[in-house]
């Protein structure tokens, strides 16, 4: 216990330390919900209607899907993980403690955000904050472990890019976040049915805020926990501790069956 | 010393069509300091890293101290410490919280005295990636020696140190060693080969070319000592004079260099012709065969003997 909470202690403190970790959980996240609040607000005052967990969820793929890769790839290459194996640590403390610390560093943006933006900027607080909170720490949770995932199945920082704006952009235009999924064309919704950032909008929404929905919203918080242990159960079995062994379990592809929980969803009606 | 502490028996290792390490066997015993000597690519990271068990070996078998490093993984990260070529911290770790760090690993207390020895005490609120390549090989060493491991495994480990520090390390090394820990040291430098380890091997494409202790491989060379001699009047710059035991005669603008056989009589030999000519002695040298020549030998043979 005393190793991990010493391990969690210092990936949290490079959380803060790191200057790219810093932008990516921080400055970026509430940079652009500061700028969201002040100008989409304006501009599109519905907005103000989904924004608070808009702004959550942006906040959470923004550290975990953008950020957490791109350090998991450089320890890798740096021979930290050799060292690591050497010492003792195990495989799963290497992933799941800066998934927990990315975790934790999301949710106090996300504690920021929740608190600041009706005050800030009119957004509409969540009838259940109970549900409200749960549905953040799910979707934190799930992001954090497909971000462990692209982590490990990649072989450089440029393939992490890849992968991770592969999920970050599509989610932007066709997870909620800007709009809603019901004002989007019938023909892209499958899409979005794909995207944990859609799930987990529809899941505040229907149940943190008590609105209509296009997807189920229990079925997308279940799909998001199952998709998020699937994830992280397959970054651990893929996990390779050295970018010079070559040998490894399990082909990088293997990462896409992280979609199963989603193609289910989609056969059982959103 | 005769406990064996590491056994590797006909151990392979192969990367596609590459032979890297070709069925060797050696054994190292307790409190004995072990040198692993060979050109890059000679096999001697693959063996080391089998034996860190970072990798499988492809054939043979690995032991240190009744654990097989490929099987028992967890066995093994308490009876070796290691010192990694490339260090493999954190840039962002503090010199402080990386000796915390992997101590609670161990499950041991942090060893903060290591950094007061290392000359790293100043630094530990620096964070790794501030030190000079010297702190952080420092640094290494001390994080791979803080459980006190009875193993102890060095690739490379006084690269780009100065040498005060390289003696403090080569003391460290001494020191370990009395307290009965066994080290295997891959190193490239010949001189600390030769001052610092009891036996070693030498490596040439992933093969034993020869194993033994620095001055038994020395020995089995061509053997010839090299006597360098500057007089005043430089009697000995003539082609034409003769030394028994002499086997090559080479002249620099100061010093008459001599390759002798048996340099007793040929130095004995050499001041009775100074003395006669009338000339006045300078300076005389005498340099036995070093592992750096006998291993340029070796290399340059391609190992034939």
């Amino acid at each position: 216990m005393t190793a991990f909470a010493n391990h969690f202690a210092f990936e949290f403190k490079t959380g803060l330390r790191n200057s790219n970790l810093l932008l990516m959980n921080y400055l970026f996240p509430l940079g652009f919900y500061a700028a969201m609040g002040v100008v989409m607000t304006q501009i599109n005052p519905l907005f103000t209607a989904t924004m608070t967990p808009a702004m959550v969820v942006f906040a959470t793929m923004a550290s975990t899907i953008l950020g957490l890769p791109g350090p998991l790839v450089e320890s890798r290459e740096a021979g930290i993980y050799r060292s690591y194996k050497i010492n003792g640590v195990p495989a799963a403390s290497i992933l799941a403690i800066p998934v927990l610390t990315t975790i934790f560093h999301t949710l106090i943006v996300c504690v920021i955000i929740s608190l600041t933006a009706t005050p800030f900027f009119k957004g509409v607080a969540p009838a259940n904050w109970g549900a409200f909170a749960l549905i953040t720490l799910l979707t934190a949770i799930t992001c954090g472990a497909i971000g462990a995932l692209i982590g490990v199945i990649s072989n450089n920082s440029r393939a992490t890019v890849l992968w991770s704006q592969l999920i970050f952009l599509p989610s932007m235009l066709l997870g909620g976040l800007m709009m809603p999924l019901d004002m989007l064309p019938q023909s892209v919704r499958p899409v979005s049915a794909f995207l944990p950032p859609a799930r987990a909008m529809e899941a505040f929404l229907g149940l943190a805020y008590n609105q209509e929905t296009v997807m189920g919203p229990m079925t997308s918080a279940i799909i998001l926990l199952v998709s998020g242990l699937l994830a992280f159960a397959l970054a651990i079995y893929l996990f390779n501790w050295d970018s010079r062994n070559k040998t490894r379990r399990g082909h990088p592809l293997m990462a896409l069956l992280v979609l199963v929980p989603y193609i289910v969803g989609i056969f059982i009606g959103w | 010393m005769n406990e064996i502490v590491i056994s590797v028996r006909d151990f392979r290792k192969v990367y596609d069509d590459f032979v890297a390490v070709d069925s060797i066997s050696f054994e190292v015993h307790r409190d004995e300091i072990f040198g692993l000597l060979g050109p890059n690519g000679a096999g001697k990271t693959s063996t080391l890293e089998c034996l860190e068990g970072l990798r499988r070996p492809d054939g043979g078998r690995l032991d240190i101290l009744g654990v097989d490093p490929t099987r028992e993984p967890r066995k093994l990260h308490n009876l070796i410490g290691v010192q990694l070529q490339t260090s493999g911290l954190p840039a962002d770790i503090r010199v402080a919280e990386a000796m915390k760090f992997f101590c609670a690993y161990h499950g041991v207390a942090p060893r903060y005295d290591l950094l007061e020895r290392l000359a790293l005490t100043e630094k530990q609120h620096s964070q790794y990636r501030e030190l000079s390549s010297g702190q952080q090989r420092r640094l290494a060493l001390a994080l791979a020696v803080a459980h006190k491991p009875p193993v102890l495994l060095l690739d490379e480990p006084t690269a780009g140190l100065d040498v005060a520090s390289r003696t403090e390390l080569h003391g460290l090394m001494q020191e370990l060693k009395d307290q009965g820990t066994t080290i295997i040291l891959a190193t490239h430098d010949m001189a600390e080969a030769e001052k610092m380890t009891d036996r070693v091997a030498i490596l040439l494409r992933g093969k034993i070319v020869t194993i033994g202790t620095p001055r038994e491989i020395t020995a089995t060379g061509s053997g010839l000592t090299k006597v360098s001699v500057r007089t005043e009047h430089s009697v000995l710059h003539k082609s034409d004079v003769n030394f028994p035991t002499v086997h090559q005669h080479l002249l620099d603008e100061e010093y008459a260099i001599f390759y002798s056989t048996d340099p007793g009589p040929t130095v004995a030999a050499l001041l009775d012709y100074i003395g006669a000519q009338g000339d006045k002695l300078i300076d005389l040298r005498v340099e036995r065969p070093s592992l750096e020549e006998r291993f340029l030998e070796i290399t340059s043979t391609g190992g034939a003997q």
